[in-house]
């Protein structure tokens, strides 16, 4: 671990991102117009303060994983992995350098996102902002660690972008959003509670519902599940090729 | 413009590689004979890509100080060949040692410069933002990513994006970023493809200027025209060296007029050595 070389990483990621202002623009406010197209659809109503939280989860969770998988299999195809892995950098070096990198993404744009969903749109939330934010980084950070092992399970980018349904939907789909996790049939209720996506939404649920809301067990959990796909992602980077 | 005449370096660079290495070359030693002095040296290596067996019991040695050219059609086994002596190839048996330490081990990582076949830089990034990252991870200085992108002629492409450029201008590029930190050896697998040939030619002078101040270089190409650049001629084929000689050598061992005929008439005769 270098630190030299991890914030070298990391600025090197932001300039890639700043050379390539459409990707930045969509990264940071595609989820902004989603919450307000979500708070259009429900007309403002109880609905939108009920799932409002539980996207401002997803959106980072979602958009970290493309963007990651997609820029880590680029790392691989292009040689670029192989040559830096020929350099003096751990791997350490290079997941941290893009963790902060993205993670810093992430905050930009859920603060965006939540700001307009609380000052703008009227969202209600009984807990601090900053918790909602600092949970959704850490959702981000979720993403881009899935982002990152998958991405050496895929040879192409077609292949990469079709893990986004695999993984992704599934816990959508039991992450309680459409039915609360506690009423899904036992076998499923018992699948939710392995995905990490779930605790994500636990977490955003707490910080909406609770005027003190304590996030701090489904943070650890969230957290955890990162920290161990940044391991198995770690594992997953070989300085030796077949 | 006029070009720019491509040389070894600045002659405080030039000071700088007398000060780190010697620049006495190695004296002759019989192949087979295990000296420190020797930038490579790989005995047994066999390496299987798939079902192929790429490489096996290759042996090699390669002495410091000195240019040698790999030559050989595409699917000689160059790449893996320079990717197994940098350390990024699985082998499946054999030793590879480069500058008296196991391939790939940590403190190579600093002397060893490499340079892969497609061009590994980052095409959203400027030539000069490339290099600076890879100097920060090389931990080497600003100072120094100026100078390479002087050697390589990109002065003027130097804050254009590479995915803006020529093939050529790219290729360089990756170059670039090879010879930073100013490594003992050089890897370069195919670093003259698609250039122009004053370009080639001032590239190959940059190379031999290197090899005199003291870096090693391993080189290769699959054009034999090449070949009359390299002090020291391999020539690859399906695995194995069909040829290890200088190129008048080579020549007149074989009669041919040049590389290209003689390569030919070494696979006529079916004789690898």
């Amino acid at each position: 671990m270098n630190a030299r070389i991890t914030i070298a990483t990391a600025r090197r990621v932001l300039t890639q991102l700043r050379h390539d202002p459409r990707t930045l623009v969509l990264l940071l406010f595609v989820p902004a117009v989603l919450m307000t197209l979500l708070w259009w659809v429900y007309d403002g109503g109880q609905v939108f303060d009920q799932i409002g939280p539980a996207l401002l989860a997803l959106f980072p969770f979602v958009a970290m994983f493309l963007v990651t998988s997609v820029a880590t299999l680029r790392e691989r195809t292009s040689g670029t992995l192989e040559r830096l892995l020929t350099l003096p950098i751990g791997k350490l070096d290079f997941l941290i350098g893009y963790a902060l990198a993205f993670g810093l993404m992430a905050t930009f744009q859920a603060l965006i996102a939540s700001t307009l969903a609380i000052a703008v749109l009227g969202m209600d939330v009984a807990g601090p902002t900053w918790l909602l934010v600092t949970v959704a980084v850490l959702d981000a950070l979720l993403g881009m660690a899935l982002g990152l092992f998958v991405s050496a399970f895929a040879a192409t980018e077609f292949q990469v972008v079709q893990f986004m349904p695999a993984l992704v939907l599934p816990q959508l789909l039991l992450c309680g959003l459409l039915v609360p996790r506690d009423e899904l049939p036992d076998v499923l209720s018992a699948v939710s509670n392995v995905l990490p996506l779930s605790y994500a939404v636990d977490a955003m649920t707490e910080v909406q519902t609770a005027t003190q809301p304590v996030v701090w067990g489904y943070a650890a959990i969230i957290a955890g599940f990162a920290v161990g796909m940044l391991a198995l992602g770690a594992a997953t980077l070989r300085r030796r090729t077949p | 413009m006029p070009r720019r005449r491509l040389t070894g370096g600045t002659p405080r660079a030039i000071i700088q590689h007398m000060m780190n290495y010697s620049p006495r070359r190695a004296a002759e030693a019989p192949a087979g004979e295990r000296r420190p002095g020797d930038a490579i040296r790989i005995s047994g290596l066999r390496v299987v890509r798939g079902t192929r067996v790429v490489l096996d019991d290759f042996g090699l040695v390669v002495r410091r100080g000195t240019l040698t050219g790999l030559l050989g059609p595409s699917g000689s086994g160059k790449s893996t060949l320079m990717r197994a002596i940098v350390g990024v190839q699985q082998i499946a048996g054999g030793q590879v040692d480069v500058l008296g330490l196991p391939a790939g081990s940590l403190p190579l990582r600093h002397r060893v410069g490499y340079m892969t076949q497609s061009p590994s830089v980052y095409g959203d990034l400027t030539v000069r933002e490339n290099l600076r990252y890879f100097a920060d991870v090389l931990g080497t200085t600003r100072a120094s990513v100026d100078r390479t992108i002087e050697q390589v002629d990109l002065v003027s492409h130097a804050d254009d994006l590479v995915n803006n450029l020529s093939g050529g201008e790219e290729s360089r590029a990756s170059l670039a970023v090879a010879l930073l930190g100013e490594p003992e050896l050089l890897v370069l697998d195919e670093p003259t493809v698609g250039l122009d040939p004053v370009l080639r030619r001032d590239l190959w002078t940059m190379f031999n200027a290197l090899a005199d101040e003291g870096v090693t270089l391993l080189v290769s190409s699959h054009v034999m025209d090449e070949a009359e650049r390299c002090p020291r001629l391999l020539l690859l084929r399906e695995g194995r060296v069909m040829a290890d000689d200088t190129l008048p050598g080579l020549l007149e061992s074989t009669g041919a007029a040049d590389a290209e005929h003689a390569f030919l008439q070494l696979i006529d005769q079916g004789a690898p050595r």
